[in-house]
């Protein structure tokens, strides 16, 4: 059987390159663990458990994107922004991609640093920003929160893409020539595409949740916190 | 007081579970967007191998624990694909809620103490000291706006 690998694999970047991003992605988890702390609560401590769980979960579920041979799964930085913030969210991401390597040998344990600097800060980072932006200035409405999710979760993943050509840049392994923009451009186009897989994903749980517990969606409190919950006046006032 | 999460927690796990243990057989096996970006430029043999060309993935090195029981989320040892592949999705998510959920309660803030009250371990004293008075006071102001 081939071998089932999603993430960066020992020798695609050099170990000095390697070990900087571990440094790197160390240093941030530290300041999300410092600012998490402020959210976590006895309410948000097991929705984040959840949260990594169901982001190991849908990983394994590797989805056609409709270009031949290629697949695409989910990377999970927008959604655990908007579930359980980013500082709280980031970390989520982060066991997902330690669990993976240390026991399921997917990622270079050598590779952890590169990994979680893409998925977990890059991705959840961008989503982040993109979510306290559109949650803002789109309607209250689940459409509103629908949009958002999926703009972020596109974005996120393209995002977190190019954080992966960046590191080829710095550290590659096999000289392309000069042929970085080539690789930056085939990783940001099969990415648009995986971004779109992401984007539903990631719209349909956070939507599904909003509508059973909106009381745990952290976007919802945190960003909107006017409105009590998404009891969205029935759009009746409208009509 | 808000709603307790742990309906809604058990509830989601299960999810997870049927997602990883049943759904994640009929999952696409191609190459994923990052596989299959590294191997541009190399053809490949139908086992996944490298048989020629240059590409970003031509230096690639076994993982340092490629023979971990749950290796390329199988089952070492369980012939049934469909098995090993539901049953290392299963332990897989439960391995992670149980780390996850482990580091997050351990980490959670307890009690609803204002920050002075709050030194009753050092490591405790010490993050609420660096955290400032902004939770208490971002909490407040939710649970004012909540009422």
């Amino acid at each position: 059987m081939e071998t089932l690998a999603m993430h960066i694999s020992n020798g695609i970047v050099n170990g000095p390159v390697a070990a900087v991003f571990a440094a790197f992605a160390l240093a941030v988890l530290t300041l999300c663990v410092l600012r998490g702390r402020r959210d976590l609560d006895d309410r948000l401590a097991p929705m984040a458990g959840l949260v990594a769980a169901f982001i190991f979960a849908v990983q394994m579920l590797n989805f056609p994107i409709f270009t031949a041979g290629v697949s695409g799964h989910l990377l999970g930085g927008a959604l655990a922004a908007l579930l359980v913030g980013p500082w709280v969210g980031a970390l989520c991401v982060a066991v997902v991609l330690v669990v993976q390597a240390l026991v399921f040998g997917d990622g270079g344990v050598a590779m952890l640093g590169l990994n979680v600097t893409n998925m977990a800060v890059l991705g959840t980072a961008a989503a982040y920003l993109l979510i306290a932006l559109l949650l803002r200035v789109l309607p209250r409405t689940p459409a509103g929160l629908a949009v958002t999710a999926f703009v972020s979760a596109l974005v996120s993943v393209v995002v977190a893409s190019q954080g992966f050509v960046l590191q080829y840049w710095l550290g590659g392994t096999t000289d392309l020539g000069g042929n970085l923009a080539g690789l930056a451009g085939t990783m940001a186009g099969v990415h648009l595409l995986i971004g779109i897989g992401e984007g539903l994903i990631t719209a349909t749980t956070v939507v599904t949740v909003a509508k059973v517990r909106p009381d745990l969606v952290y976007a919802l409190r945190a960003l909107r916190p006017a409105a009590p919950a998404p009891v969205v006046p029935v759009a009746g006032g409208a009509r | 007081m808000s709603k307790r999460p742990w309906g809604f927690v058990v509830g989601g796990l299960l999810v997870a579970l049927l997602l990883a243990g049943v759904v994640s057989n009929y999952a696409s096996s191609h190459p994923d967007g990052l596989d299959s970006s590294l191997l541009k430029g190399c053809t490949v043999d139908a086992e996944g191998e490298i048989t020629g060309g240059s590409c970003p993935a031509q230096q690639e090195r076994d993982h340092e624990l490629a023979d971990s029981p749950l290796a390329d989320y199988g089952v070492r040892g369980l012939d049934n694909d469909f098995l090993s592949t539901g049953l290392s999705g299963v332990l897989g998510v439960l391995l992670t809620f149980a780390v996850g959920g482990g580091v997050f309660w351990l980490l959670r803030r307890r009690g609803a103490q204002p920050p002075t009250a709050g030194a009753q371990s050092p490591t405790a004293d010490a993050q609420s000291t660096t955290a400032g008075p902004q939770p208490p006071a971002d909490d407040a102001s939710r649970a004012a706006r909540s009422r």
